[in-house]
């Protein structure tokens, strides 16, 4: 049953959810103030540096580090527990040993004196080539699912019904497309890399870590430790990005705890560049052959796919389960999955995992539908959306679909601009094209417990144990309370960043503002009835007359009847009044919802000559239930654009065949979009009052979902070519064109 | 079965970064005899010898004369990290690809990553911190109006790269806005808002 007890103000009636504002820590961050784990520097603090395996598959035979050890300034040596004499290591960068010296250039010093004997073996990491996958016995089968309209007689046989019932779909579309479409493996890439500093007092750890997790990854430097999760705090005041790698401490960061330990001295273990995209996370590849029928309106009534995928070392990869194909469901469909193992660094959950790379292996397809029909891309997604009463689509509603779709074409001018794939006019040898996709994210609230502290002279400060990974969830947290107690939301204390904290869960999947919005709500609004009770005592009036806005309580419309916020709080007397406020993840609440929809159409312009794709314009409408903090709701989905613009066009991974090094590992060869590259973009937040009112949703996944295939349809209308694998490099657009003979 | 030595040219693990930070620092260091009095040189047999020993030397950092102690092979970055408690400047890539580290020698913008601190003795050393205090500069302002920032990681390389490009330009147009600020990287995205930020301290005139 869902609480009643709470809920949100109506639109035209809040004076802080909505609204567009600076967020707290915004000069903190930009002047440089703001302390990220890398910039904590503790007294007599020791940096650590780790050595990165140089092969890609490997077993290691010894480890010499008597030479390292006596390099002046290197206080202590670690070999990691995986790369101990006899192991064998998996992929390129898995680390070996760590030095802990007095600087960093000793550290590094020392690392180039460790000798090594590694035993070579058989390297394999061409995810994209499933017949050499196949030949080095790479590849399993990840499972599949079928799916038909007509259920097989009682006398048929189960597997003949449905090749005949496929057939037969095949021979009944008028349209059929047989497509391949991919996606190369890209890296998490923070900013900030993985790492911690850690200091022992005694037998208790403190360590300052990157994580989303605060909450959680206490309990996992205690495993790791073997101590109590009690003796651990764990600290991030600010984490330099984190997109879905850094849950953990990971080895190196309990190692950082182990060094310290030996040398009795805090430690500071960051991974460096390169290491952060070999071993801290990637998004898997994906690559997809499919045949789909459609009728003569290009519904699609039939679909049947294999796809292989892989997840590095460890396998896995994009599930095909719920995400093939992306949002669309078609009535029959036939589809399977093979993973790829490879001697690559293991995956890590990528914003909107797996659905990015959905997204782009099949609603590619789609656009190539339309393409042979001759058809507007938009009018063939439309037209598979179904209604509400028959939905030909899961996640959000058609209705909301259709509504976004209708927005975000007059945003981009759509009709104006439409041509026929392959059909506009050229200038000189630039070409334009449209393209569009849709998604959908759950994003339901998480766990959260917050305590919030009111004190007599009326500061309001609240301690949650949540994490702000640059989303503005301070800022959010702050809007929140502002409204349910009516006061200024720049002087509200927001403690959040430590596992001493009330516990919040980790920050993962669009969940965290469903979370602290519905911890806050209910403390904020708990707390205010306490003071109202005060305040209705001390004037004499009902308490259920009283509203708190402009820093007064007091009755609607009789300013006689009221108290300043201070006056009020003054009432409490001389200890703070501490409200707790919790909610549980999957509890049914007006303040909080899931599952949203969102629209993304791009504008592209491609030179034929050079094979250079520039983005034009790009245009985003998303649907995210009821908005708490505007500008930075915005900013993610500007955020999220261009990373999807960066992956789209220039992102990806590139392994050596031969010795399985991973060659563009720094950043000045991982190509990221620049400020120069990004064109114009529009958002647009969709939020009328039947979306409002299901209450807060997490935003950080959907957005940056439909970039890739938006940008590769709007690439394949310009050119009436598909260039199959994203990103989209000059060299593939050239390769494209040549092999359809357009070059 | 093969045996690797780490880090030499020609191994997969070799990098212009290690050639910066540790085993190559020789190349540089034969210019900085002169400041490293108590250089002494070893390890001639195996590969690029190590240029070593500390010396105390001043910089003038936001219009102080700080005193630091350093190596040859100490990069402003890390004495301004560890040192002087600047912890602005970021240390994302060691080549100065990603901006990350941006600095202003003498009006300037430059890599504190790649530049060795003995180099720098008798310049004037701005980093993003003198842009902020109770009074923060106009591009500081803008960034957090424009919310032009999400994790924050990158935004004090990305402040320093707007004050010095419209120190330069400071009648910039989009266009040169857009073509002029590409050193920098962002990973969560934030061009968008840095391109409205910049807009609006040229309009502001400062
Ligand atoms: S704000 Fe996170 S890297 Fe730029």
């Amino acid at each position: 049953m869902a609480d009643n007890s709470y809920s949100w103000p109506k639109a035209e009636e809040t004076s802080a959810l909505g609204k567009r504002v600076n967020r707290i820590d915004g000069v903190e961050k930009a002047s440089g103030r703001a302390k990220y784990t890398y910039d904590i520097q503790l007294p007599k603090q020791l940096i650590a540096r780790a050595l990165g395996c140089p092969h890609a598959h490997c077993k290691i035979v010894s480890i010499d580090t008597s030479v390292a050890e006596k390099v002046p300034g290197v206080v202590h040596v670690h070999v990691f527990e995986k790369a101990k004499p006899g192991s064998e290591i998996q992929w390129q960068g898995e680390l070996i040993a760590a030095i802990a010296a007095e600087s960093d250039g000793a550290a590094v010093e020392g690392l180039s004196k460790l000798k090594i004997q590694y035993e070579m073996l058989e390297v394999f990491v061409d995810d994209a080539n499933l017949a050499a996958a196949q030949a080095a016995n790479r590849a399993t089968k990840g499972g599949g699912k079928e799916q038909t309209e007509r259920e097989p007689g009682d006398d048929d046989d189960e597997k003949e019904f449905v090749t005949a019932e496929f057939a037969r779909l095949f021979k009944e579309s008028k349209y059929v497309i047989d497509g391949f479409y991919g996606i190369d493996a890209i890296t998490h890439c923070c900013l900030e890399p993985h790492g911690a500093t850690v200091a022992w007092n005694g037998d208790k750890l403190l360590a300052y870590l990157s994580t989303q997790n605060v909450s959680g990854t206490d309990e996992q430097f205690a495993d790791g430790l073997k101590i109590a999760a009690d003796d651990v705090e764990v600290r991030c005041e600010h984490i330099g990005g984190g997109f879905g790698s850094k849950f953990a401490p990971d080895y190196w960061g309990v190692a950082a705890a182990e060094i310290s330990r030996a040398t009795g001295r805090p430690v500071k273990l960051m991974l460096d560049r390169d290491q952060e995209l070999k071993i801290a996370g990637n998004r898997p590849s994906a690559y997809l052959k499919v045949k789909l029928g459609a009728d003569a309106n290009g519904v699609i009534q039939v679909w049947d796919s294999e796809h292989w995928t892989s997840g590095g070392a460890t396998g896995g990869g994009v599930p095909h389960n719920g995400v093939i194909p992306y949002v669309f469901e078609p009535k029959n469909y036939r589809r399977s999955q093979i993973n790829i193992q490879t001697n690559l660094g293991p995956q890590r959950a990528w914003r909107a995992p797996n659905h990015p790379q959905a997204c782009a292996i099949t609603h590619t397809a789609i656009d190539d539908l339309a393409a042979r029909m001759g058809a507007d891309s938009m009018d063939i997604f439309l037209r598979n959306l179904g209604t509400d009463d028959a939905r030909r689509i899961g996640g959000a509603k058609p209705s909301v679909y259709r509504a976004e779709i209708e927005l975000a074409a007059k945003l981009m001018d759509w009709k104006a601009k439409w041509h026929p794939h392959g059909k506009g006019a050229a200038k000189g040898s630039v070409v334009d094209g449209l393209g569009l996709a849709i998604h959908t994210w759950g994003g339901g609230a998480n766990d959260s417990n917050c305590n919030l502290k009111i004190h007599p002279d009326g500061s309001v400060e609240t301690f949650c144990g949540t994490q702000d990974l640059g989303v503005g969830t301070r800022t959010a947290i702050a809007l929140v309370l502002s409204e349910t107690l009516g006061i200024p939301y720049t002087g509200i204390k927001v403690n959040l960043g430590s596992s001493k904290l009330p516990v919040s869960g980790p920050s993962g999947g669009s969940t965290t503002i469903g979370g602290v919005s519905e911890s806050h709500r209910r403390a904020a609004t708990d707390a205010l009835a306490k003071i109202g009770d005060l305040v209705a005592k001390k004037l004499g009036v009902a308490a259920d007359t009283l509203v708190a806005a402009n820093s007064r309580i007091g009755v609607k419309g009789q300013p006689d009847k009221s108290l300043s916020w201070k006056e009020a709080c003054n009432l409490i007397g001389m200890r703070p009044l501490e409200v707790t406020g919790s909610f549980k993840r999957g509890t049914p609440s007006p303040l909080s919802n899931s599952t949203v929809g969102g629209v993304q159409m791009a504008h592209v312009l491609v030179d034929k000559d050079t094979g250079v794709v520039k983005i034009n314009k790009f245009v985003a409408v998303q649907d995210m239930g009821l908005v708490v903090a505007r500008k930075q709701a915005e900013s993610q989905i500007y955020g999220a654009i261009i990373m999807g613009i960066a992956s789209a066009l220039f992102e990806q991974r590139i392994a050596d065949r031969a010795s399985g090094a991973f060659l563009n590992s720094e950043l000045r060869d991982y190509k990221l979009a620049r400020l120069g590259d990004i064109g114009d973009i529009v958002v647009e937040i969709y939020e009328p009052e039947s979306e409002r009112s299901r209450g807060v949703i997490g935003l950080g996944e959907p957005p940056v979902i439909s970039p890739g295939a938006a940008i590769s349809n709007a690439v394949a209308n310009a050119l009436g070519v598909r260039v199959p694998v994203l990103p989209l490099t000059p060299q593939r657009v050239l390769e494209a064109l040549q092999k359809a003979g357009r070059a | 079965m093969t045996e690797s030595t780490i880090k030499g040219p020609g191994d997969p693990g070799f990098s212009r970064r290690d050639f910066l930070r540790g085993s190559g620092a020789v190349a540089a260091a034969t210019a900085l005899q002169t400041h490293a009095a108590a250089a002494n040189q070893e390890g001639q047999a195996a590969g690029p010898a190590i240029v070593r020993g500390e010396t105390t030397i001043t910089l003038q950092v936001n219009g102080e004369s700080k005193k630091v102690t350093v190596e040859p092979r100490t990069t402003l970055l890390e004495v301004l990290r560890t040192q002087l408690d600047l912890t602005g400047a970021k240390p994302i890539s060691h080549d100065g690809s990603s901006g990350g580290s941006t600095v202003m020698i003498d009006g300037k913008p430059m890599s504190a990553s790649t530049l060795l601190a003995v180099a720098l003795v008798g310049k004037k050393i701005q980093t993003v911190e003198s842009l902020g205090g109770p009074k923060p500069d106009a591009v500081v302002k803008a960034f957090v109006e424009h919310d032009a920032l999400q994790c924050g990681f990158c935004t004090p390389g990305f402040v320093m790269a707007v004050r010095a490009f419209l120190d330069k330009h400071p009648q910039a147009t989009e266009a040169e806005i857009r073509g002029g600020l590409n050193g920098n990287i962002c990973r969560c995205g934030t061009y968008a808002n840095i391109i409205q930020a910049a807009i609006a301290v040229v309009k502001g005139g400062k």
